[in-house]
């Protein structure tokens, strides 16, 4: 009971005197996963809108697959990532495995089927009226789509949110194609990962509380998005 | 543009339920039109073809300029709109609702300010500019509609049953506007009612829908 209470106080020291190498952790699982996030919301958006907007052979099948994959095991995208980078897989060419590229790569197959999925609910749920309403008022189709995109903006928020919640707490696709290198991949879930097992707690525990920090902020910042888009209130 | 319009000869069903059965009539004049009718006689649906929001099955709506038939393409979907009976607004305040029309025409924010103050002046909603359009009551829901819709300047406005959900004050709100645009003429309105004397009110021609047929009144 004392060492764990021993652990928290360093941790907390840790947090405090934030060092070089600590920061550099941290802003690196930032820049990973905020890059891999941008990626999937440029890709993920156009496809649920897609998804949502038009009709085309498969779609259903589509749907259901995004989905699924929206709880995909990491240590599967590790895996199928890692065999596509690797010096004999058919992408071995460009060298990025164990590079951060290769870590967003991971991050963005992780996030791309919430973001998608996520936005083709948030579009199907607005209201057909508006569709009606912007045709009445001159819309192109164009214009009639970016408007219910518009309308659906609180749910696309909060997919993209809870994607970034999800690829910043996870670990076991960077692991494998990161290769958790000091200075170069290391971000803060394999650090929390190593330190565990070498028995350096403080780290990990510092590690542990940033992250979890991390996670209230966009827990706090989805509520109150919902919150938003619910009651209507932008003045 | 003197913008005129005729349904010749529409039919249009539903699942395989007739809902107009030979339609025709010329809108050849500037003014007020009421089309009165029992529920489910095929009112907004004729309204909604005219409208150009659909097709007829057979048939068809024209649109003239002078002699000269109009294309059915966005240009002419522009001079034309439709307040629907439930408006649809957008989750957004109220005088972004009504400056959309005028942004999908490329207006620049700057231009609209003018047009959308003096459109929720016109409709009485000027002091709910900054509100969310979502939570104003239902009777300013259909004037803040009629608001979107008269900023654009259209040629023909639709009106479908501008008054069936909301309450007397409403009511008289929306009566007056609609008599103020025909004392200001430009428009030509066309309103859906099942009030006889409220189309007696507002209307300088009126027309009958029943069981899918129409005919003046």
């Amino acid at each position: 009971m004392t060492s764990i209470l021993e652990s928290f106080i360093k941790a907390f020291s840790l947090i405090l005197h934030l060092n070089r190498e600590l920061l550099g952790i941290i802003v690196l699982s930032l820049k990973v996963s905020g890059s891999a996030l941008i990626v999937a919301t440029l890709l993920g958006l156009p496809c649920g809108a897609l998804l949502a907007l038009r009709s085309f052979p498969l779609k259903r099948l589509i749907i259901t697959a995004l989905n699924t994959f929206m709880g995909l095991p990491p240590v599967v995208v590790g895996l199928f990532v890692y065999l596509l980078l690797s010096r004999s897989g058919p992408l071995g060419f460009m060298a990025l495995l164990y590079t951060a590229t290769a870590m967003v790569i991971a991050q963005t197959i992780l996030a791309f089927p919430i973001i998608s999925s996520l936005s083709h609910s948030a579009i199907v749920g607005v209201d057909h009226i508006i569709r009606q309403a912007s045709m009445t008022l001159g819309a192109t189709p164009f214009q009639v789509s970016l408007t219910i995109i518009r309308e659906a903006r609180y749910g696309i928020m909060s997919g993209v949110i809870a994607a970034f919640g999800r690829v910043m707490a996870e670990v076991g696709a960077i692991l494998i194609v990161g290769g958790n290198i000091a200075g170069y991949t290391r971000v803060m879930t394999t650090t929390i990962a190593l330190e565990t097992d070498k028995g350096n707690f403080e780290l990990a525990l510092a590690l542990g509380i940033i992250l979890l920090t991390i996670s209230l902020i966009i827990n706090f910042v989805l509520h109150v998005v919902q919150r938003r888009g619910m009651a209507g209130i932008e003045r | 543009m003197n913008l005129t319009f005729g349904a010749y000869h529409v039919t249009k069903s539903y699942q395989g339920n007739p809902v107009l059965k030979d339609c025709s009539y010329s809108f050849e004049r500037g003014g007020v039109y009421a089309l009165m009718g029992p529920n489910g006689s095929g009112k907004s649906t004729f309204l909604r073809l005219c409208a150009l929001l659909e097709d007829p099955d057979h048939g068809k709506i024209t649109y003239f300029d002078g002699g000269r038939v109009l294309k059915k393409d966005i240009e002419l979907r522009r001079m034309i709109t439709l307040v629907l009976p439930k408006v649809g607004v957008f989750n957004t305040t109220a005088f972004k609702n009504v400056s959309y029309g005028l942004r999908l025409r490329g207006m620049k924010r700057g231009e609209t300010e003018e047009k959308v103050e003096k459109a929720l002046d016109f409709v009485a909603l000027l002091d709910k500019g900054d509100q969310n359009a979502l939570t104003l009551s239902s009777g300013e829901t259909q004037r803040l509609g009629i608001a979107r819709a008269i900023v654009i300047e259209p040629a023909v406005l639709f009106l479908d049953e501008p008054t069936a959900s909301v309450d007397r004050k409403n009511t008289e709100i929306i009566e007056e506007i609609i008599l103020k645009m025909k004392k200001e003429g430009g428009s030509a309105v066309v309103i859906t009612t099942h009030d006889g004397e409220q189309a007696e009110r507002l209307a300088d021609y009126m027309l009958i829908m029943r069981d899918g047929e129409i005919s003046a009144g």
